[in-house]
């Protein structure tokens, strides 16, 4: 599967060090265990596994996991175009300082974002208080997941979107504007369609990471049963029951969604840069499409 | 009255945006980051002096600077001998093996602590004889050393990939035409090429490793003043209600996920000086930039 490097590349050494520890780091940590784990399942029979798969408890952490995930996803893709786009374009004291804060959910670890945001908006929190006032809970409802996975996933859709912004060359908004369009037209008419494969991407790569969340969703869910327990949670309480094998199936579910979200965002990947690569035939794509998640882009 | 470029927005739209930008952010980021060092100052500096002090908080400070040590030479090891196969040379299979070291980042950290329990742990595949020759990894420093080999696995390859890509092979080929050896040519021409690369991909494989939540929760076992890290202390202590306990540990990784901002801001400032003084054709390297943090200026 891996064979020789071509001649041409022949004066370089550590080809086979470098591939052949490569191949036997990942094998030994990642795809051992992975497929350990499709082993296991293998003790149930497929009926045995639907069942534990789709028990009423299971499918209502789906619909919490996913439906929170989307609902974070969908806030961070509006606040994060204007983040992105504010970033980029407006001069604002402190544009520095702001920027570089956008990266703390990847720097902060996920217990305190999870203590600190159920602290926030609890009934008597900082934020929780006004709230209450509204008649709005929060923590310990679906809605505080919401929030945490809003915190989570805060930066994907603001680092995926920045250096295609700073990308637009001047002459296409001069050329619409020119022509006679309004502000509004050249967004929606010519830079939108232009930033779009970006934006889903940003998109998809922060819904996939909100459906794996585990640490800061838990101090503020509340984790009711049915109502506000998150699919990982429940893998945790099986295990916790010493129920391995429903622990896997659940697991199993899991990793095949993981498996289709990283197999989407590629797709999408190389469909930005052949977009891309079409309009100024630039790179190929794939110098670009083979990295897929993209983690704290500069 | 001032005269509008067309290409730019009316001031009160840009005015709206910057402030629907920032208050996001606030609400988000800075809100959270200010009530974690309010709540653990809440009783005072001498509570807070008091928690910190406290043996189990110490111990599970150890071990959380013990995994971080033990994880990233493995982390550095494996990045660039995955970089440097993918990078430098050609062949077939490339783009699925880029996609499967991307792997981890997709799978959710209870699943990636979950496939440790299958394999190692009591009811797994070796878990028996695991038991009879006394050997312990679940529950135990091993097992939490692999859950998070696992889940910082990507970081170090998927930044070193893309940069190494784009130095391209001319410099270590004319080293060895020169007649280096191939470590004389890895120590003295690479690695001072990657060095930035490198850092930063440590930096943001560090912070998870130390503050990596779920994947070490589950295979922990939360033993006190054994097997606790950082974040899991932190959790004993939130749901045991001893609020000034958990955000004073809070504080410490809080603090180290900002130490983790500035250090990426500055090492994104030094290769982005680097890649500028490639293109503009400047000899590299040796044009020694001041090496201060306080000098981050365009």
């Amino acid at each position: 599967m891996f064979p020789a490097p071509a001649k041409r590349d022949g004066v370089l050494p550590g080809f086979r060090l470098g591939l052949g520890y490569t191949l036997t780091y990942l094998t030994l940590l990642v795809l051992i265990p992975l497929g350990g784990m499709i082993l296991m399942t293998g003790k149930l029979t497929w009926g045995g596994f639907w069942e534990i798969a789709t028990t009423e408890r299971a499918l209502a952490s789906y619909r919490v996991t996913f439906g929170a995930s989307l609902f974070a996803a969908i806030v961070n893709a509006v606040f994060g175009l204007i983040v992105a786009w504010v970033l980029v374009r407006y001069p604002f004291p402190g544009k520095r300082f702001v920027d570089a804060l956008v990266d703390l959910p990847f720097a902060l670890p996920t217990a305190v974002a999870g203590i600190t945001l159920a602290t926030l908006y609890a009934e008597n929190g900082w934020v929780g208080q006004f709230l209450a006032k509204l008649g709005i809970k929060v923590a310990f409802t679906p809605l505080g997941i919401v929030v945490a996975l809003i915190f989570v996933t805060l930066p994907f859709v603001v680092r995926t979107l920045q250096p295609v912004i700073e990308d637009i060359e001047a002459e296409v908004e001069e050329a619409a504007a020119s022509l006679g369009a309004t502000r509004w037209q050249t967004f929606v008419r010519v830079l939108l369609p232009g930033i779009f494969p970006a934006w889903l991407t940003g998109f998809t790569l922060a819904f996939s990471r909100a459906i794996g969340e585990f640490g800061s969703v838990i101090f503020i869910a509340g984790n009711m049963p049915l109502i506000s327990e998150i699919t990982p949670l429940l893998i945790i309480s099986k295990l916790e029951q010493y129920d391995l094998i429903g622990a896997t199936a659940l697991a199993v579910v899991m990793l095949v969604i993981s498996f289709v979200m990283l197999l989407l965002i590629n797709l999408l990947q190389w469909w930005a840069a052949n977009r891309h690569a079409k309009g100024d035939d630039a790179e190929p794509a794939e110098a670009l499409a083979p990295g897929a998640l993209v983690e704290a882009r500069p | 009255m001032t005269v509008r470029r067309a290409t730019a927005e009316p001031r009160w739209v840009r005015l709206l945006l910057t402030g629907v930008a920032l208050g996001f952010l606030f609400l988000f980021l800075v809100l959270p980051l200010i009530a974690v060092f309010w709540e653990a100052f809440a009783h005072g500096a001498q509570a807070y002096w008091e928690a910190l002090k406290d043996s189990e908080a110490q111990s599970a400070m150890l071990l959380t600077l013990t995994i971080a040590a033990v994880v990233l030479p493995f982390n550095i090891a494996f990045g660039v001998a995955a970089a440097w196969a993918i990078a430098k040379f050609e062949f077939r299979g490339k783009s699925l093996l880029t996609t499967l070291i991307d792997l981890p980042f997709a799978v959710s950290p209870v699943v990636a602590g979950l496939i440790f329990i299958i394999l190692f742990g009591a009811q797994g595949f070796f878990g028996s004889w695991l038991a009879a020759n006394d050997i312990k990894i679940i529950f135990a420093l091993p097992g939490m050393v692999l859950a998070t080999l696992f889940v910082t696995f990507p970081f170090v390859a998927r930044e070193l990939i893309p940069l190494m890509q784009a130095q391209g092979r001319d410099e270590e080929e004319a080293a060895i035409s020169l007649g280096a050896s191939g470590w004389q040519m890895f120590w003295r021409v690479t690695v001072p090429n990657i060095k930035w690369g490198l850092m930063y991909g440590v930096i943001l494989a560090n912070a998870r490793a130390m503050g990596e939540f779920g994947a070490v929760s589950v295979v922990s076992g939360h033993i006190r003043g054994e097997t606790n890290t950082l974040p899991l202390h932190v959790e004993i202590l939130y749901n045991e209600y001893n609020q000034i306990g958990a955000f004073a540990a809070a504080t410490v990784l809080a603090f180290l996920g900002l130490v983790t901002l500035v250090a990426k801001t500055v090492v994104e400032w030094r290769m982005r000086k680097e890649t500028e003084m490639l293109t503009a054709d400047l000899p590299p390297e040796k044009t020694e930039l001041p090496q201060t943090v306080a000098t981050e200026r365009p």
